[in-house]
């Protein structure tokens, strides 16, 4: 016979079971959350090495000729400007302005960009018009509105520098001053331009206090609401790739003036996010000021015409959402050690 | 009259029985997902067809270099696809305009 405290005691334990279940249940969502957290953390992993070129291998003396060369004022026609002059380390190798000054003191089209991580690069300059960094360097040094340097002067100039000789040499032996070698200098001293590790990093590599909380939200709108990762992806935030994104100047087409294909109208590079904070102001032609303005100009600023980006959309995106995002671009600024003016051969 | 219509049908499906693989050969199949082509290369006979559809969640716009002429399929939305043909041997290099990673050689015999 079954009597009620059979019953009871048979079922005594239910209540033990069910917050069991329901705790093991709770486990097992949090764990998938977590999965999930550790895929999308992995895609923000940073690299181990920099890699370099085939037919430009580094070498530290190489890196060594290419940051004096970089830092060095006499490759401009009135030796007055260096790479450095817009490339500025102290702006995270930008220069603070909307748009340069060049040689004949005349401003430039478009904004500076930043040298930072661009080892990872595909095309250079904000319309991809160089396909290499070798290739790139050379360009605003005989840039009529740049540094104005007579190229076929170069070699002599340099030559007549003491202590170039040497250097040259060393890093390139057999064949010393070329334009080709000047290229090859710059390029590998850029490509040692890496920012270093931000509170970001930190983060994605598992210590949870390196990020607010507000941040961490940006991260997830980031990659969600916000659709920011449709261009901005990985390590350096950014696929290399050729976006118009609806800002409203309409002179400059960008990349379709080098490539004709419709869809490049208004197209300009998707800029690396790293040490954004320092590189302000933003976009091609410096038009924008603030990253709460960029944040902004994406969930509404934006012009419609018929080549902005298919990612490009009403964002619908809160105060506090925008307040997050910009939260959120703040822990990308790295503490990057300080960069030594190098002594110049004389 | 009814063998006429059999003897029709099964020309018509004999037809298309021998079209089909020669079709299936002539054009070869590339996924564009995560960014990237789903092949690096591609070798084909001359005058076969490179079908490039978009698997992504991004829009592309595939071109190719063919001579001095340029192909360009235009703005392809994910789920699209457009096709190319190439009709003399040689190499040639298929580039994505927006996502300039994006890169195919393609080796025509
Ligand atoms: C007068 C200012 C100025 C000077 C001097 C200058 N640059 Fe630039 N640099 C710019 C501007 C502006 C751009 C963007 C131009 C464009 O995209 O059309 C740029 C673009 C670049 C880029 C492309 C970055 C990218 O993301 O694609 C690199 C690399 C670069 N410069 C390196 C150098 C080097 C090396 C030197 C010295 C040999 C140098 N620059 C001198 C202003 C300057
Ligand atoms: C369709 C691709 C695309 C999407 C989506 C996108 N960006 Fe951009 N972003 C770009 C391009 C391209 C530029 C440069 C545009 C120009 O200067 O003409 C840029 C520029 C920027 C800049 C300025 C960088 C500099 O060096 O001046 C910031 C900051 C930025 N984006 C943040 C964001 C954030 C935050 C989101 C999401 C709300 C976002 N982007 C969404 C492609 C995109
Ligand atoms: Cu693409």
């Amino acid at each position: 016979m079954l009597r009620l405290t059979d019953i009871v005691s048979r079922f005594k334990y239910l209540p033990v079971v069910l917050v069991g279940a329901a705790t093991l249940m709770g486990i097992e969502q949090g764990a998938q959350s977590q999965q999930a957290d550790d895929a999308l953390r992995a895609l923000y992993q940073r690299p181990d090495a920099v890699p370099y070129p085939e037919d430009n291998p580094y070498s530290d003396a190489k890196a060594h000729l290419g940051k004096l060369l970089f830092f060095d004022p006499r490759l401009s026609g009135e030796n007055n400007l260096s790479c450095a002059s817009c490339h500025n380390p102290s702006f995270s190798w930008e220069d603070g302005q909307k748009t340069s000054v060049g040689v004949p003191m005349t401003r430039l089209g478009r904004h500076t960009p930043t040298v930072l991580n661009l080892a990872w690069g595909e095309l250079f300059f904000w319309d991809g018009r160089a396909e290499s960094l070798e290739e790139q360097a050379l360009g605003p040094i005989a840039s009529s509105v740049e540094m104005a340097q007579d190229l076929d002067q170069l070699v002599g100039k340099l030559q007549a520098i003491d202590g170039y000789s040497d250097l040259f040499e060393k890093a390139f032996p057999g064949t010393g001053i070329t334009l080709e070698n000047v290229g090859a200098a710059i390029a590998t001293y850029e490509r040692t331009i890496v920012s270093a590790t931000a509170p970001f990093d930190r983060w994605i590599a598992g210590d949870e206090s390196a990020i607010s909380d507000a941040a961490k939200r940006g991260f997830a709108l980031f990659n969600g609401k916000a659709n920011c990762v449709a261009c901005h992806e990985g390590w350096n935030f950014t696929d290399w790739g050729f976006h118009d994104i609806g800002l409203p100047d309409d002179q400059d087409l960008g990349r379709y003036e080098q490539l004709d294909i419709a869809s490049l109208k208004h197209a300009f590079k998707t800029p690396g996010l790293r040490n954004i904070v320092e590189r302000a102001p933003y976009m091609h032609d410096g038009s924008i000021r603030t990253l709460e303005a960029v944040v902004q100009h994406y969930n509404h600023g934006f012009v419609q015409r018929e080549t902005v980006s298919e990612s490009i959309f009403a964002l619908g995106l809160t105060d506090d959402e925008v307040a997050d995002l910009v939260a959120f671009l703040h822990t990308l600024s790295s503490d990057d050690p300080a960069v030594t003016y190098p002594k110049l051969p004389n | 009259m009814r063998s006429y219509r059999q003897i029709f049908f099964s020309l018509v499906f004999v037809c298309a029985a021998a079209i089909t693989p020669l079709k299936a050969q002539d054009t070869v199949t590339i996924s564009q997902k995560g960014k990237a082509f789903s092949e690096s290369s591609v070798t084909i006979k001359s005058g076969a067809k490179v079908r490039f559809v978009n698997d992504d969640t991004v829009a592309h716009n595939v071109y190719a270099r063919i001579g001095s002429d340029k192909e360009d399929l235009g703005l392809q939305k994910p789920g699209e696809q457009g096709e190319i043909s190439f009709d003399k041997p040689g190499k040639y290099r298929v580039r994505c305009a927006i996502h300039p990673k994006m890169k195919l050689t393609v080796v025509v015999e």
